[in-house]
């Protein structure tokens, strides 16, 4: 098998690894997969963790490890956090997806300062499209989102904040 | 700068986002609403991990095989080089989120500079990271800190005296000793006359959006940095060392 056919048969495997706190997405989905390489006859998976303290980063680790060691034994991850991560890496694909599961994604740029306030952005309502929303706190479920409410349909939701 | 001042630089960031993280983390369980609550320990956890990502790099970088348990664990209260802001009690809300406000807009002006000094690429990677965090928690801080001193009578009242109390803690940030001045002289750390100044618009303004009075600049409270700590810092490293202590290397 030559290299390049390991690195697809990692890839495709790396690719079942999904994010333990958003189980619908996959780590490649979410942005964090920075690529697979041959390293002394050694399968390497480099990842950026998303925030500095997220605790799912090693859980992630330790499934990418897993997943790719069923066919490479001696497969690493290694973490790499330069350059920072940031939402604009996660594939428009997700994006559905967290809508369909209730969660804004993060729709602008993450140079966006204006969110970082909280004033003058408008995150649409996932579950019925309003953009009549207000955001009750910056700070949610993970550290990753925002919790928001909808002042039409009532309901609570979340957002996948930029950054 | 040698690198030992080098490493020194490191440490006390580290020191500064830890200690800062704990005292945080201790709110868990007590905010005064559900959201409050998982915000706070939202910040924490953002700074407990900044932590991480930085003993873990001074353990690579002082290649002596300690890790990042190590340098948080089995150190003690003089070893500590972070600055005597980020121990002081939570007190109550007010106290915390002025305190918080106090260190974000500090940390802030530090950090960006980090992500964008080309002395150490690996460190500006980790502050590259660390600025789009501080950038929420100081928005929090900020807000809060507005909305409680242009809140009531009582709320005004209670979050002046934070000001009043915190205040005498916020000169030691800008006072450099010879690693801040050799650090500086690399590039790696920014000048803190600098820094002084951007913090002084930024906290000045917030302050007057919240109607509070700013202090008379009077003698500071110093130390940290050589780790002469007020005594609250043992207190807290006693009960976040005490399992890794008793228990070396024990795991769940």
């Amino acid at each position: 098998m030559t290299e390049a056919d390991r690195i697809t048969r990692a890839w495709t495997l790396v690719r079942t690894v999904h994010d333990p706190e958003l189980p619908y997405l996959t780590v490649e989905e979410m942005g964090m997969v920075r690529g697979v390489r041959v390293d002394q006859g050694q399968i390497v998976v480099t990842l950026t963790p998303t925030y500095s303290g997220c605790p799912a980063t090693d859980v992630i680790s330790e499934d990418v490890t897993a997943a790719v060691r069923s066919v490479e034994p001696d497969a690493r991850v290694e973490v790499v956090l330069s350059p920072a991560w940031t939402t604009d890496w996660i594939l428009p694909s997700a994006h559905a997806k967290m809508r369909e599961h209730g969660i804004a994604p993060p729709e602008q740029a993450s140079a966006d300062r204006a969110f970082l306030t909280g004033e003058g952005k408008v995150i649409p309502c996932p579950r019925c499209g309003s953009r009549d929303t207000k955001m009750v706190s910056a700070f949610g479920s993970t550290a990753c989102k925002a919790h928001f409410t909808c002042t039409v349909c009532l309901e609570p939701f979340e957002h996948f904040k930029c950054i | 700068m040698t690198e030992a001042q080098h490493l020194q630089g490191i440490l006390r960031l580290g020191d500064d986002a830890l200690v800062l993280g704990q005292r945080l983390s201790e709110w868990c369980g007590h905010g005064p609403i559900l959201e409050e609550d998982i915000a706070l320990t939202n910040v924490a956890l953002d700074l407990i991990g900044q932590a991480r990502n930085l003993y873990t790099l001074a353990g690579q970088r002082e290649n002596q095989g300690r890790d990042e348990d190590a340098l948080a664990y089995f150190r003690t209260d003089r070893e500590f080089q972070n600055h005597l802001l980020v121990e002081q009690p939570n007190g109550h809300f007010g106290d915390t989120v002025l305190r918080q406000m106090f260190y974000d807009a500090f940390a802030l002006e530090r950090y960006s500079f980090l992500a964008r000094q080309t002395v150490d690429p690996e460190l500006a990677g980790i502050a590259a990271k660390a600025v789009k965090e501080l950038q929420y928690h100081w928005g929090h801080s900020s807000q809060w800190v507005i909305r409680l001193g242009d809140g009531t009578e009582e709320s005004h009242a209670k979050v002046q005296a934070s000001v009043n109390e915190l205040w005498g803690y916020t000169g030691e940030m800008f006072m450099a000793d010879d690693v801040d001045e050799a650090c500086a002289k690399a590039g790696l750390l920014p000048d803190l006359e600098g820094v002084q100044r951007a913090w002084s618009v930024r906290v000045a303004d917030c302050l007057s959006q919240a109607t509070l009075s700013q202090p008379e600049d009077g003698w500071m409270q110093r130390g940290g940095k050589q780790g002469l700590h007020s005594e609250h810092l043992s207190y807290m490293l006693a009960e976040m060392q005490v399992l890794p202590r008793t228990y070396p290397n024990a795991s769940w």
